[in-house]
């Protein structure tokens, strides 16, 4: 791999292209001083601890979003109607199937895994077959994004679910409320994350995927059964995203059909922000938005921290089109 | 008239997914704003219906370049997202500005020249015979006749020198710069032309729905408008006229079947028909009903 540095010409963004985690760790810093000193530490450690939360279910969406694009190139406006998906499977689970939460999670992240690969050996695989051009495939993506959304509001109408978890209950300390579902929703997302980390790390399937996902044509090369690394890159964008609906689903408290659809575009903005296609870059970014997220909202209505969000995708957009942990290359392809 | 809303708005599309191949998701964001600033200029500034719009159109078209001018110079997919982040973005202002827009408590009285205007139009009618039951009718004459001219005049552009530079940046963008063409100069007019047409499909809308609300002007809208772009055929001009009206025929053909199922349901399976409708398009004819097949190798 060569340094970003070598390929850029012109020195213009010289010190982001230095170190760009640095720079935004600088302006993260910086922000947060700033907050806490005009609105007090005390509301800035509890937005700080509401966007860990949210980032942390951010990260979990995007991780499996930006894989499938590393691995396969393909957008998938989809996405976030898999975490809607998750988390209706865990519901079933639970109030229908009457089976006790963790089992009904697992039930809905299994599910959701199964949906993934089902999809791409029904869609995606015929499709790359006969060399779909990569707007083709995004399209389609979107009109299943529509065909899953509504068959879920089809099957479990429009009303407001609740999953089983207990969202009123919060531990206190220092005056800082956690509820006790969001303490497990971190717990679970760091386990998770981490345990994703590794595997793309340390085993030889993770280093295939990634292998795959830099380059496909060396990675076939080299002996790798792309079609097998594919297959497995969905069971975990699936079981991640599936994941990532029941946590969202517990810690904002419903589950509503739309709840991928509000949510996908803040993972496209976190996938972005971290460099997409880069699975660490996922996670910083899924953590970067959620915090930027509430840390919007001291400084401006809650209802418009979306946007904040939106925002600061554009602006590393503009800045440094490859993200912060992205390579020149994938962006000027 | 929904089909003529659409059809407008889709023109623009057409025109930036289809002939010059950048990936513009953002264009229910340029109606909003169009829209918006027609309505805010009239009822908050007192200006005369005639004057806001094209000042609303200029808006558009500014925000079109403010939007395009940093962004152009991404790949297709991340065009794409950063176009419709900015439409959310728009839309969530708009919900929450509401000093200027009301929020979703929505914006009302925008439209009384215009009333006036079809009420005259529609005794008009009457006077020569032709008897009109729907107070809508003289604004479904307008928005189809809007249509037709502005499908003329878009048409009639990509046909000429200016036009082709256009299909030459979608074709091979580097040749087209090597040419000496200064290809972002092209993609932000054409990108400005699309936002304008956006702004005048949202009054076409505005005057249709009598009061503006935010949520009009969801993402789902542009979505259904590249929908009709794809069915009608990427590049094909006269496509988009006969999809938009095609799509919203079976659209709203769903609401008279007597489908035993709840309001919620028939709203739900309109929407997957039309997820349907996009995913076999593309497995099965990626051109459309009018497209050239090798128009759709953009992107690779």
């Amino acid at each position: 791999m060569t340094a970003p540095e070598a390929v850029l010409p012109g020195g213009r963004f010289a010190v982001v292209r230095a170190s760009p985690l640095a720079v935004v760790g600088g302006a993260m810093v910086a922000a947060a001083l700033v907050l806490g000193a005009a609105k007090g530490w005390q509301s800035l450690a509890q937005a700080t601890i509401n966007g860990l939360v949210s980032g942390s279910y951010f990260a979990l969406g995007a991780a499996g979003l930006t894989l499938v694009y590393g691995v396969l190139k393909l957008v998938n406006f989809a996405h976030g109607e898999f975490l809607t998906f998750g988390a209706y499977m865990a519901l079933l689970g639970h109030s229908t199937l009457s089976l006790p939460l963790p089992v009904a999670i697992v039930f809905g992240v299994a599910l959701t895994a199964v949906l993934g690969v089902g999809l791409e050996l029904a869609m995606w695989r015929p499709m790359r077959r006969r060399g779909a051009g990569v707007l083709q495939l995004l399209l389609m993506a979107l009109g299943l994004a529509f065909v899953l959304r509504n068959s879920i509001q089809i099957v479990a109408g429009t009303d407001v679910r609740q999953l089983g978890a207990n969202v009123t209950a919060s531990v206190t300390f220092g005056g800082l409320h956690i509820g006790r579902t969001e303490l497990w929703v971190l717990g679970v997302a760091l386990v998770v994350l981490l345990a994703l980390a590794l595997l793309l790390r340390e085993t030889r399937l993770g280093k295939q995927i990634r292998a795959l996902s830099d380059n496909p044509e060396l990675a076939e090369t080299t002996g790798i059964d792309t079609e097998k690394i594919v297959l497995v890159t969905w069971i975990l964008a699936g079981a991640l995203a599936g994941l990532a609906g029941i946590v969202y689903g517990a810690s904002v408290g419903v589950v509503t059909p739309n709840l991928g659809f509000e949510i996908v575009l803040s993972l496209f903005a976190a996938v972005i922000v971290g460099g997409i296609g880069n699975a660490y870059g996922a996670l910083a970014g899924g953590i970067l938005i959620g915090l930027v997220q509430e840390w919007a909202t001291l400084v401006a209505p809650a209802s418009i921290k979306v946007a904040v969000g939106f925002g600061a995708m554009i602006l590393v957009l503009i800045l440094r089109p490859q993200g912060l942990l992205g390579r020149v290359r994938s962006a000027d392809r | 008239m929904l089909a003529a809303t659409y059809g407008i708005f889709a023109l623009g599309l057409q025109l930036n997914i289809g002939t010059t191949g950048i990936t513009n998701f953002g264009q229910a964001g340029f109606m909003a704003i169009g829209a918006y600033a027609m309505a805010i200029l009239v009822v908050r500034e007192g200006w005369s219906w005639w004057w806001a719009m094209p000042v609303a159109i200029v808006c558009a078209m500014a925000a079109a370049v403010l939007v395009g001018l940093p962004s152009l110079r991404l790949r297709a997919d991340y065009f794409a997202i950063t176009t419709l982040a900015f439409a959310e973005i728009v839309r969530y202002a708009a919900n929450n500005w509401r000093s200027l827009t009301n929020g979703n408590q929505g914006l009302l009285g925008y439209n009384a020249d215009w009333f006036k205007l079809s009420f005259r139009f529609g005794n008009w009618l009457n006077d020569h015979g032709i008897h009109v039951t729907s107070f809508l009718f003289p604004l479904m004459l307008v928005s189809w006749a809007l249509l037709l001219v502005l499908w003329l005049l878009v048409a009639a552009l990509v046909r000429t020198p200016w036009g082709r530079v256009l299909r030459a940046i979608r074709e091979d963008e580097d040749a087209a710069r090597a040419l000496g063409k200064n290809t972002l100069a092209y993609k932000l007019q054409s990108l400005a032309l699309s936002a304008a047409l956006a702004a005048i499909a949202g009054f076409v809308l505005a005057m249709n729905l009598t009061l503006l609300v935010p949520d009009q002007f969801d993402p789902v809208f542009t979505i259904f408008g590249v929908v009709i772009v794809i069915l009608g055929g990427l590049g094909s001009y006269v496509g988009v006229l006969v999809a938009s009206f095609l799509l919203m025929t079976l659209l709203e053909g769903t609401r008279y079947i007597g489908l035993p199922l709840a309001s919620d349901k028939i709203a739900a399976l309109r929407f997957i028909i039309v997820g349907l409708v996009l995913i076999l398009l593309m497995a099965f004819r990626p051109q459309g009903l009018f497209g050239k097949r090798k128009e759709m190798l953009l992107g690779e």
